[in-house]
């Protein structure tokens, strides 16, 4: 037990340190911040200049979109199995069945949106090539649905009954119970839920790639093409070597911190939440 | 349940012992043992090295397996020195044959790059290298653009916006299509170069083969380019080019053999766009390469010997003649000539390997 407790954060140095390693060649040659903020992404032998902007754009576009399309569909849904049916029949189906969402492997929703959602965008007019970063984030916000529904729902079942019984006793209707009882105490408990819901979304590879389009310029409008940290990763390391394959490992290291800060703000804020 | 346990563990075990233990004799005139080999590398040819490698097993009996992990990855492992050769579809170029040993490449078989086409009204689509350059950087982007027109005079072409397909992963496939633009399109080499990714500045990007050719059915109006092992054998309707004496060629196995042309003696050479006569323009070859010296990392003279006699297997008639069971191209007889007298020069050790 002491060993495997020993073993995981020295494997998780290691990770971080052989990530630095081989992302220190691209990071000397180009300047960190240079690196972060370039959107060049040349691989034309001779003219070679990489940079991180488009794709930390992108990942950053797709992860908010897919979060603002979740959040109409997981927070009704959190309230309907954690208040409004809670422990009823119906709701256990229902959360059920969202669990269910959880467990899709990632290239079946790929091939889902690839196949049927990219038609449906194109005749609505939705995107122009079908593929691009608001079919991406469409897919990815069914995605996390799951991970944000089920736990809001728990934070939500948590609200002791006493508060609601108080608010009900004072003649206040379900919906003001939710505004002004049950949001405020199980806010920042579905806030971390969301957070941990983003982290999903952050890694997504398989589903965007096959989505997404991946072009390497800068994104302009959401309608159009796009690429992600962890899509021009999975693309394009097969043949890479020298330069760039160093800078798509920069890439992976700064996709790792990214997630390590935004999971870790959500740790944060479940540990806040579970003390109020 | 003990008493049936025992002797069930002892027949394992006899069984382990005896296929480890036989030693076998290759069946290919040497006298040697059968060894295990290894390559890595293209993923294009790897259903005709699957045929052609299972076929070799059974006949000579040593293992041969190969990963397709492309080229970029099967040079790496060759100059790991873990595998005993490695596919690749973009020939070494001299600054890369400088860092390594001194290498041999064998041409194993060919293919092509084939534009395809999504177009619902239209039956048959002649292209030019000018206008496939131009409609690939977005200056050709309506479908019924004039010199689209002047190709197909009698097709009825939309006035829709052209979609373009690339590869979004590194691969021999963009390497050749783009090889073959930078011939024939001046500002393309200027501005985009040839290579394994290039920077296309319109249309949008998919993994493989399959990822490209799912765009392309799935969207009207969208033209990409395709191994054409992978087209002929999935039947995606495919563009006519023009080549450099002016005819209007349609890829196929013949044409594709047809462009060879005249080799180099280490073959290392860009058959795209070929001159000679009724030669499929975006043709390429494909090849296997080792190490001219075979003793390194501790390998056998057995282990050597195995892999001339599977590279002479591969370039016999009757292999290149199956070429086309898997929708590649055969070798010209030219190309088969100068590689059986490449592998005489192979040694180990300082001796030729061929007697």
């Amino acid at each position: 037990m002491l060993l495997s407790a020993i073993l995981i954060p020295v494997i998780c140095c290691g990770i971080i340190y052989s990530l630095s390693y081989d992302a220190s060649p691209a990071f000397g040659h180009f300047g960190f911040w240079n690196f972060i903020f370039s959107d060049d992404w040349v691989t034309t032998s001779g003219k070679e200049s990489y940079g991180a902007l488009p794709f930390i754009t992108g990942t950053l576009l797709t992860t908010l979109l897919a979060l603002l399309i979740c959040i109409p569909f997981s927070l009704p849904v959190a309230l309907f199995t954690g208040e409004y049916f809670r422990g009823k029949k119906i709701a256990t189906v229902l959360s059920t069945i969202v669990d269910l969402l959880a467990g899709i492997p990632s290239i079946i929703y790929g091939l889902w949106g690839f196949y049927a959602l990219r038609g449906i965008f194109m005749h609505l007019n939705l995107s122009p090539q079908g593929s691009g970063i608001l079919t991406a984030a469409f897919v990815l916000a069914i995605m996390i649905v799951p991970y944000a529904a089920s736990l809001s729902s728990e934070f939500i079942k948590m609200v002791p009954s006493d508060l609601k019984e108080g608010a009900y006793g004072l003649g206040a209707t379900r919906a003001e119970v939710i505004r002004r009882v049950i949001f405020p105490t199980a806010g920042s408990g579905i806030f971390s839920a969301y957070i941990l819901a983003i982290g999903r979304a952050l890694g997504e590879t398989m589903t965007v790639t096959m989505l997404i389009g991946n072009t390497n310029q800068m994104p302009d409008t959401l309608r159009t093409t796009g690429n992600t940290m962890a899509s021009i990763i999975a693309n394009q390391f097969g043949e890479a070597d020298g330069l760039k394959l160093s800078s798509l490992i920069a890439i992976g290291l700064l996709l790792f911190l990214i997630t390590a800060i935004i999971n870790m703000i959500g740790k944060i804020l479940i540990r806040r939440a579970q003390h109020v | 349940m003990k008493k049936i346990y025992l002797p069930i563990m002892a027949a394992f075990a006899a069984l382990t012992i005896t296929s480890c233990g036989g030693q076998q004799v290759a069946n290919d005139g040497t006298g040697r043992e059968t060894v295990e080999m290894s390559g890595a590398g293209a993923t294009f040819p790897l259903p005709f090295y699957t045929m052609t490698f299972e076929s070799y097993s059974g006949q000579v009996g040593d293992k041969v397996s190969y990963g397709g992990i492309g080229s970029g990855g099967g040079i790496r492992n060759l100059k790991d020195e873990i595998v005993d050769f490695a596919g690749t579809d973009a020939f070494l170029t001299d600054e890369e044959m400088k860092e390594m040993n001194p290498v041999v490449h064998v041409p194993t078989c060919m293919g092509a790059v084939v534009i395809a086409y999504n177009l619902p009204e239209v039956e048959e689509l002649n292209l030019s290298g000018d206008v496939i350059a131009d409609i690939f950087c977005g200056k050709i982007s309506k479908w019924d653009d004039p010199r689209l027109k002047e190709l197909n005079p009698g097709a009825a072409l939309p006035a829709k916006d052209i979609i373009q397909a690339y590869r979004s992963d590194g691969s021999g496939t963009t390497f050749i299509f783009t090889d073959y633009l930078s011939k024939v399109s001046e500002s393309w080499k200027n501005t985009y170069g040839s290579g394994k990714t290039v920077d296309f500045p319109v249309g949008q990007a998919a993994k493989g083969n399959p990822g490209v050719a799912g765009i392309i059915a799935q969207t009207p109006y969208s033209i990409g380019y395709i191994g054409s092992e992978y087209a002929f054998a999935q039947k995606i309707p495919y563009a006519n080019v023009r080549n450099q004496r002016g005819e209007m060629v349609t890829p196929s196995a013949e044409s594709i053999s047809a462009s060879a042309g005249e080799i180099p003696q280490d073959t290392r050479c860009s058959i795209t766009n070929a001159d000679a006569p009724g030669a499929y323009p975006i043709s390429c070859f494909t090849w296997l390469v080792f190490y001219k010296e075979q003793n390194y990392g501790g390998r056998s003279l057995s282990q050597a010997q195995a892999t001339l006699s599977l590279m002479k297997y591969i370039l016999s008639d009757s292999i290149q003649q199956t070429t086309a069971t898997v929708n590649y191209a055969p070798l010209p007889k030219q190309a088969v000539e100068i590689s059986l007298a490449n592998l005489k020069q192979v040694t180990y050790d300082g001796q030729p390997v061929l007697k």
